[in-house]
């Protein structure tokens, strides 16, 4: 045998090497892609539905994991003691790892084919290619908002917590230097306190931006027709709704209308929580909303979107007034939705809507037909991303 | 270096420790060495230790789980990876101490000697195996690179290959027969055996065997049979195909071997650091050490400290007297050139051995893991019997390819051999399903769930349990 070789250690070697960082993107991709695929699955589950943003679900990631002919659990194993073991005698949790090996339960990495993220960002992945259609389309309704408060040097006053300590303590030393020269010596021992006039402040301003102002009417039929399943996806849809308004656009208001026979502007809890009874008048609904627009939300300087969700089982006499006020909403808003939840088996036979709106003449109204909770997420994409691209020919 | 040790110290040591290694007899390859830090140590493992392999996105997953084990300290980097090459190549870690870079080189001694001797390595081809690596890994390349495949494509046959990479023959010592000496084999087995009594027997029908059936033999190399047998693949696909298989068997030795390989590795460094008269505050850290790596995993199995008690065991009984001459050393040897992990165990693991160790079978049980048997007179046998089912390719499920043209239709049927483990069901799924996608036509198994014969189905997406069977079985042994 001659001498082995040895290949010294380069550090810029070590750093040019990232060799598998083209597979890393490769498998987080398909991580985001599953979680994508799998949001219809995600949103039909009823716990997400009204659950805070931080809230840590758990998704299933299928085609990530990698799958072989493997044996079930249901076999054994074999370990080693430390001399008293025992038949009997329990070692540990089926699910968890083996005593000895570290804590139980929440490891990371174990092999996460099913992962957890919170709502908020499981929201970001769902609604990463939506928009909220036509935008940009009135720039005239452009408002300054305040985006975000931002540094912009240094002040004399201001609240403690913006104190700053370096600033201040250097403020000092200069006056201290400059004490001391100017005294000679002899003042050195002395104590030298923080003076008033060493205290700097972060100053802190608005940043004042343009952007369009959009509103979001929520109208939901709340009636005796509607049971308890109707609600739950006429819930779930707006859910996805307003979290999606909610991550992507700052100055975006949302409002709530709940009708029967009458309608009323409602709370965000009250919307998603409270049931309601009583016959159905859509149109009221229709016309609340109407004059909510009328009297805060001017078409001049908001753009507005107006989406309802209803079992389609209107009081027949109403129709025509239904019709009228749904296309007067039509015309004023960007994009008006209509989705009709008719779950299979429920046993209402009741009217559809759906055949009475055919005859609005609105580029900007929508129908869509909600038969299950699966239907929930296709619909909701079909929504925006049909107006997404009948928008873009309106894009400068 | 803030290590406190030189290129030159380590050069200094290794020359030490080769005296070591050729007065105790290891046989080696030369040997290389290569110093890295932990993130490149990290991407060597996700890449089972190549300097050069293919793409595939589960190496980036498998670096990703290395990397959040390591960061969370749940658990930490091997103090060395070495390759099964000619000449030898090993990474030593740039943040160890000297001690352990000592104890380390002597420890790569004893794997690269085990490699070079052990009769599992024999067809790994060591001299070519890193130059193989990186032709396989430009010919992957350079298909995802073609514009008429491009890497989609490349990556859904790479995603189905490697679910069935390890579907081969575990018996790689014996030669596989061609397809010829297959049919004369089946012929020869069609004449019938000599009756001495031919005169009064009536004479049994004559049977001509079906030369044509496909396969002749049942067969476990599933991605090689496909490769050779789906007449729709395109050629590149048959190549991925290959390029996986030839992967598979190149690590195959080392699955099989890894008790007895880590084993023999520790025992040697132990046996080289103990004779290398170290400085006194060097030989502590290296105790510290050497009994760290060599400690039971209480729950759990060990392969350093199971391997590393066996050969010690070995020596010592063969040392005090067995006949004809006690010469331990000799034994070991021996066991070292003849045995994988299966075999060593079997032959060599004692009563007395596993009731020191303190091995027991445990069941799951209502969601608990419980102590079934311990190893005492009446089931020592027993529970080494389990650990045999847990080491090597046996946690692998048997499937064998029965028939490539079942009902002259072109499906593919497979039966997995039982042995008392049932499939996991919904991995049994999406393999089939990873299998359809290469064979292009249904894909039947057979297998045995809670004791009952089941045969699955899938084809077109659709997976269906058949629950009788199909109606005609072909006919085998």
């Amino acid at each position: 045998m001659t001498g082995s070789v040895f290949r010294g250690y380069s550090e810029s070697d070590a750093l040019r090497s990232d060799r598998s960082a083209g597979d890393r993107l490769r498998h987080r991709q398909k991580v985001r892609e599953a979680i994508r695929g799998n949001v219809a699955d995600i949103v039909a589950e009823e716990s997400i539905i009204g659950q805070s943003r931080n809230k840590i679900i758990k998704v299933p990631i299928r085609g990530v994991r990698e799958y072989r002919f493997i044996f079930g659990d249901d076999y054994e194993g074999v370990g080693s003691g430390e001399g008293d073991s025992q038949p009997g005698q329990v070692i540990g949790n089926a699910a968890g790892p083996l005593p000895g090996s570290g804590k139980a339960g929440d490891q990371p990495g174990v092999d996460y084919y099913e992962t957890e993220i919170t709502l908020e960002e499981l929201v970001d992945i769902m609604f990463e290619d939506l928009e909220l259609p036509d935008m940009e389309r009135r720039k005239l309704r452009e408002v300054p908002v305040e985006v975000i408060r931002k540094r912009k040097g240094f002040r004399r006053v201001g609240v403690r917590v913006r104190l700053d300590k370096t600033r201040t303590a250097m403020a000092r030393m200069r006056r201290k230097l400059a004490a001391r020269v100017a005294a000679g010596d002899g003042t050195a021992d002395r104590r030298f306190p923080f003076h008033r006039d060493d205290l700097k402040y972060r100053r802190i301003v608005r940043d004042l931006r343009f952007q369009s102002n959009a509103v979001v009417l929520c109208i939901m039929d709340t009636s005796g027709s509607m049971d308890t399943m109707k609600k739950y996806l006429a819930r779930s849809f707006f859910f996805l709704l307003h979290q999606f308004v909610r991550t992507r656009y700052r100055n975006v208001e949302v409002v709530f209308v709940a009708h029967d026979a009458q309608a009323r502007e409602v709370s965000e809890e009250e919307f998603f929580t409270k049931g309601g009874s009583g016959g159905t008048l859509i149109s009221s609904g229709y016309l609340k909303a109407l004059e909510i627009i009328r009297e805060r939300y001017h078409p001049s300087l908001w753009n507005i979107y107006a989406f309802h969700c209803s079992d389609g089982d209107n009081w027949p006499q109403d129709n025509p007034a239904a019709l009228r006020t749904a296309q007067e909403l039509a015309h004023i808003c960007n994009l008006f939705g209509y989705g009709e939840i008719k779950p299979l088996n429920s046993g209402s036979y009741g009217d559809s809507l759906l055949e009475l709106f055919e005859k609005i003449e609105a580029e900007n109204f929508q129908a869509l037909m909600i038969e299950n909770k699966e239907d929930i997420w296709p619909g909701f994409r079909q929504l925006l991303l049909r107006e997404q691209t009948s928008g873009l020919e309106d894009a400068p | 270096m803030t290590q406190g040790w030189t290129i030159r110290d380590l050069e200094y040591w290794d020359a030490r420790i080769r005296e070591r290694v050729r007065e105790f007899g290891l046989q080696c390859f030369p040997q290389e060495f290569e110093i890295c830090d932990h993130e490149q140590m990290l991407g060597y493992m996700a890449y089972h230790g190549l300097p050069a392999h293919y793409p595939h996105w589960s190496f980036g997953k498998a670096y990703e789980k290395l990397r959040t084990l390591y960061s969370y300290g749940i658990s930490g980097l091997p103090y060395e990876m070495v390759i099964n090459a000619s000449p030898s190549l090993a990474y030593l870690m740039h943040e160890n101490s000297l001690c352990l870079q000592i104890l380390t080189i002597a420890h790569v001694y004893g794997h690269n000697d085990f490699f070079r001797n052990n009769f599992m390595f024999r067809d790994t081809r060591p001299d070519l195996a890193i130059a193989h690596f990186k032709l396989r890994a430009d010919r992957v390349r350079s298909y995802a690179e073609d514009p008429s495949i491009g890497p989609q494509r490349v990556e859904d046959t790479l995603d189905a290959a490697h679910a069935l990479s390890l579907q081969c023959r575990r018996d790689t010592a014996i030669r596989k027969l061609s397809r010829t000496e297959q049919q004369e084999r089946a012929l020869a087995d069609a004449v019938p055996p000599k009756d001495p009594y031919a005169s009064i027997h009536k004479a049994p029908p004559h049977q001509t065997p079906d030369l044509n059936r496909l396969p002749l033999e049942p067969e476990e190399d599933l991605l090689l049979f496909i490769a050779e047998n789906q007449p729709y693949l395109a050629e590149w696909q048959k190549d991925l195909l290959r390029i996986v298989h030839e992967e598979a068997l190149y690590f195959m030795p080392q699955v099989e071997t890894k008790i007895m390989n880590e084993g023999w590795a520790s025992y040697w460094h132990h046996r080289i650091m103990n004779s290398l008269d170290l400085p006194e505050n060097l030989h502590l850290e290296f105790l510290v050490h050497h009994n760290q790596v060599v400690r039971a995993h209480p729950g759990g199995i060990n392969p350093y400290y199971l391997g590393y008690r066996l050969w010690e065991d070995i020596e010592r009984r063969h040392d005090s007297g067995l006949p004809p001459a006690p010469d331990g050393r000799a034994k070991i040897f021996e066991v070292r050139d003849t045995d994988r992990d299966a075999s060593f165990l079997r032959r060599f693991l004692t009563e007395q051995l596993m009731r020191d160790m303190d091995l027991y079978e445990y069941r799951r049980d209502q969601g608990q893991m419980v102590i079934s048997r311990i190893s005492d007179s009446g089931n020592w046998e027993a529970v080494r019997d389990s650990l045999l089912r847990n080491v090597g390719m046996a946690p692998v499920p048997v499937i064998r390819i029965m028939d490539a043209d079942f009902h002259h239709n072109r499906i593919l049927l497979l039966r997995h051999e039982h042995d008392g483990r049932d499939l996991q069901r919904d991995n049994m799924e999406k393999t089939l399903a990873y299998l359809h996608r290469l064979w292009g036509r249904q894909v039947l198994l057979e297998t045995v769930a809670s004791g009952r014969n089941l045969t699955f189905s899938y084809d077109d997406g659709r997976f269906e349990e058949i629950r009788n069977g199909p109606a005609e079985r072909p006919q085998h042994s």
